[in-house]
């Protein structure tokens, strides 16, 4: 069916139209069938098939629960009780993963010990999340001298690097040592991360035609930002908050391990890694098993920020 | 005589490309998606044959094929592509690319990313001549690049190397890759809308050199492009593709004088250049036009959306806008000399009936949405004075400024840009009726549901969201959006720009529509006077900040006063085509 003769002249071909129906102009078919799809709802679905998903989820509410309910995995004291003629001896009936060099016994003590890690990292992501989205908020939208000042602020604590910052103030406030001084310290000098990303979200949704139409509404500036703009920048903070968790509660089991973080009376992961240390050639457990402990509640919160990035990133969705 | 030399024979009078059967397909995770669907044709020798199609049409899938530069996943699924007789589908990578450039030259769509940015014209030129092997030798190369550059247009050639794409304006990066596309005196130049991305006048200018240059080579062109009327003045010959196929093709005249296939029929319907010319041709007497509405798609006749409105026209009705002296300048911060002022609006002045369209045209860099911003008070006036139905906007308080504001809104050119992508349908065209705190909850509703009807959606759409809408779909929303606080005067700011050709024609006839049933005042900014002619009753044309000419449609595009206005006219695809009206 060539529609031409080489060489000749062009012939007037048309197709046969039974072979090209024609289609209703402008027919994206919105299927009703399906349930009404945005960015939160789309990030869900695909969440919802995502095994790294549903297992970083599980670990981190069993993780809420005994950081909540200690009382619920273990009768045994963390503190009293303690013999040391048990020093840094192995698992026996009742204490199934042994004691510390103190003679206590070490499952007790990582049950207890969660909820002030667990307190830690959620106190520190109020504190850079509350500064972090005012001031990106505040320097994204407004704009002007307000960013200006904001932004070099940010930029000088984001020079310092947090654990070098924390451990200064720490040591400078030794007589008032406890979870909120710390999550303070900590706090204080992470914020910036979340009010950069925040600021430069906020900047590229300010720009869209959907705010300049609002604002030909008559719909004041306040409202804007937070009807239209910052749902629409908010996705990649979550990301980062959810992250930040977990380096918060890193950093707080550094400090402690550091002796400079929370006092030795409070029961903590990195107080105890760090006591374990003289002992790591000859009970390498007492060390270990509260690293583990770590470990997994850093690898839960992890987890689930890479999955929330994923998702709630429509430009890497479209790719697979 | 032996079978190679045979074939050489035969292609010295056969086709240049002969494309069989051709099937091409993406892969994706649901599958081969098929984008290409048995095509076929033939370009001779020194012949100009354009592919028009909207987009997803497979006209530029097709071109990508031939040449074997498909994107991403995608392939050659089944047929020939037989240039000089050899299929170059079979071709290995390292003979397709003594192919490409050497005998088929590529000019791309988009001049502002198709050059390296960190390297100069001179190296960018010299290296499509190096690969293609024309010439050898630093200094050789060197001539070479000044000649082409010398070809395509550019003065200066010499210094030109030296410089970088940035301090090039799209119109000569554009010759500069139209330049790399001929350098090799290739057989065949593929033109990928080559200039789709660039003003009106511009496209003429480079269009005109391209097919002399062409001419004077012998070189055959395929050439893409959405525009059935720019297509049909720079060919002789028309392929239409819908949907993957070849819906109907020959020569251009006669497609467009006597369009067989009722998709052509649409295109023509549809065609803004087209139905300017035709109303060009009466004189503006649109009803004496006799034309062919393809069946069951009268929404998309461009000339009855002339006919809606001139019937709409009340001709002795006091102006909606007033704007006198209006002049805006912006400082530009930084440089050695401190800051720099640019005028960006130079003392406009125009007026607008009640009920009537003025279309304010321009090329880009007018300043026409810089005018468009300061009616709705997103951009403050340096001097000058806007008066709204009488009343100066510049003393309005802020109580004034917000019922104002009701009275007059705006739509935008980016569907996908004007539409809050976190809320509802029925969320976003009810946020003027919650901002301005109309009626009850229902009775909001019931006004959405109304709103939705007017600009001829489903109900259906109500809780669903902005992405899982079509352009048009969307651009519809924001006019619901727009008319939800009953407005005297909306706002076009370049409104149908980025919709394809049916759809834009849909939009168009929508709003004339809405214009004679809600009186409505419209201030229509394009760069497209092909649409102007259309749609708009007055006509303001603007350049560097100033109007040039001002007065009826009629009047300007019947006898224009100024060059500029003569050449813009010029550059409406389709000037020497004579229709059957």
């Amino acid at each position: 069916m060539s529609s031409n003769t080489p060489g000749g002249k062009p012939t007037h071909y048309v197709a046969p139209i039974e072979e090209t129906p024609l289609v209703e102009i402008d027919s994206v078919k919105v299927r009703t069938d399906e349930k009404p799809s945005n960015l939160w709802r789309d990030a869900w679905r695909d969440l919802r098939g995502r095994p790294l998903f549903w297992l970083s989820s599980a670990l981190i509410l069993l993780i809420a629960i005994v950081a909540l309910f200690p009382g619920l995995f273990t009768q045994v004291d963390p503190n009293s009780g303690c013999l040391l003629a048990n020093s840094n001896g192995g698992p026996t009936s009742g204490h199934p993963l042994g004691f510390t060099k103190q003679g206590c016994d070490i499952y007790s003590r990582i049950i207890h010990g969660t909820s002030t890690s667990v307190a830690v990292g959620f106190i520190v992501i109020l504190i850079t999340t509350t500064l972090g989205l005012v001031a990106g908020a505040v320097s994204g939208f407004y704009g002007g001298w307000l960013d200006a000042v904001i932004s070099r602020v940010g930029d000088i604590f984001f020079s310092i690097p947090y654990i070098l910052a924390a451990v200064v103030v720490m040591s400078v406030l030794s007589a008032y040592r406890s979870v909120w001084v710390i999550s303070l310290a900590i706090g204080l000098f992470a914020w910036p991360v979340v009010a950069r990303v925040l600021r430069s979200e906020i900047l590229r949704v300010k720009a869209s035609d959907f705010v300049m139409a609002a604002e030909a509404l008559g719909v004041s500036r306040f409202k804007i930002l937070v009807r239209h703009v910052l749902p629409n920048s908010i996705a990649p903070v979550i990301v980062i908050t959810t992250i930040s968790l977990a380096s918060a509660i890193v950093a707080e089991a550094t400090l402690s391990f550091l002796g400079v973080g929370l006092p030795t009376s409070t029961m903590s992961w990195g107080n105890d890694i760090s006591a374990a240390q003289v002992d790591l050639r000859t009970a390498p457990q007492t060390l270990i098993l509260p690293s583990i402990a770590l470990s997994i509640t850093v690898f839960a919160f992890i987890t689930l920020g890479e999955v929330l990035r994923d998702a709630l990133d429509p430009k890497a969705r479209a790719q697979r | 005589m032996n079978a190679t030399q045979m074939n050489r024979m035969s292609n010295a009078t056969g086709p240049l490309l002969e494309i069989r059967d051709l099937h091409v397909g993406f892969q994706t995770q649901d599958g081969l998606v098929p984008a290409v669907r048995g095509v076929n044709f033939t370009i001779n020798h020194g012949e100009t044959v354009a592919i028009v199609g909207e987009s997803g049409s497979g006209k530029s899938t097709t071109a990508h094929a031939i040449i074997n530069l498909l994107p991403g996943s995608g392939r050659v699924t089944q047929g020939e592509v037989l240039f000089e007789g050899r299929d170059l589908t079979k071709l290995k990578r390292s003979e397709i690319e003594d192919v490409r450039g050497k005998l088929i030259g590529l000019v791309p769509q988009d001049p502002m990313s198709n050059l390296n940015p960190v390297w100069s014209i001179g190296f960018q030129v010299e290296e499509a001549i190096r690969a293609n092997g024309i010439a050898s030798g630093r200094k050789e190369v060197k001539e070479h690049a000044i000649r082409v550059l010398k070809e395509a247009g550019l003065d200066d050639a010499e210094t030109r190397l030296k410089q970088f794409p940035h301090q090039f304006s799209g119109g000569m990066r554009q010759r500069v890759l139209i330049g790399i596309g001929l350098s090799s005196t290739p057989k065949l130049l593929i033109a990928d809308e080559p200039t789709s991305a660039l003003d009106v006048t511009v496209q003429k200018r480079i269009l005109d050199h391209l097919a002399t240059l062409t001419r004077d080579s012998g070189t055959a062109m395929l050439f893409i492009t959405h525009d059935l009327g720019l297509a049909a003045d720079r060919a002789e010959k028309l392929i239409v593709m819908y949907k993957g196929r070849i819906v109907e093709s020959g020569p251009s005249r006669q497609i467009l004088q006597d369009p067989q296939h009722p998709y052509t029929q649409r295109l023509v319907a549809a065609a803004p250049s087209l139905a300017s010319r035709r109303i060009q041709i009466s004189g503006g007497h649109l009803d004496s036009i006799e034309h062919e509405v393809p069946k069951g798609s009268e929404d998309i006749d461009l000339i009855a959306a002339g006919e809606a409105r001139t019937h709409s026209v009340a001709t002795t009705a006091e102006p909606a806008i007033v704007v006198d002296k209006l002049t805006k300048v912006f400082k530009i911060r930084g440089g050695k000399a401190g800051s720099r002022e640019i005028t960006a609006v130079d003392n406009v002045s125009f007026s607008i009936p009640r009920g009537t369209t003025m279309a304010l045209v321009g090329e880009s860099g007018s300043g026409k949405s810089t005018v468009a911003r300061m009616l709705l008070k997103l951009e403050t006036v340096t001097s000058g004075s806007i008066r709204i139905g009488g009343t100066d906007i510049a003393k309005l308080n802020r109580r004034e400024l917000f019922s104002l504001r009701g009275k007059m809104q705006p739509v935008f050119q980016d569907p996908y840009g004007s539409l809050d992508p976190l809320r509802s349908i029925a969320a976003t065209i009810a946020e003027p009726l919650v901002t301005h705190d109309v009626g009850t909850a229902a009775e909001r509703k019931a006004r959405v549901r109304e709103l939705l009807e007017q600009v001829s959606l489903p109900e259906t759409l109500m809780g669903r969201y902005p992405n899982e809408l079509s352009g048009g779909q969307r651009q519809r929303v924001a006019i619901a959006r727009a008319l939800a606080l009953k407005p005297e005067i909306v706002i076009l700011d370049e409104a149908v720009s980025a919709l394809d050709v049916l759809v834009q024609a849909q939009i168009l006839n929508l709003l004339a529509e809405l214009q004679s049933e809600l009186g409505l005042t419209y201030l229509f900014i394009t760069h497209d006077l092909a649409v102007v002619r259309v749609i708009a009753d007055t006509v303001a044309v603007m350049s560097k900040g100033r109007i040039v000419e001002s007065a009826t449609t009629d009047e300007v595009f019947g006898n224009p006063r100024q060059a500029y206005t003569r050449e813009l006219l010029n550059a409406i695809p389709g000037a020497d085509l004579t229709l059957g009206a």
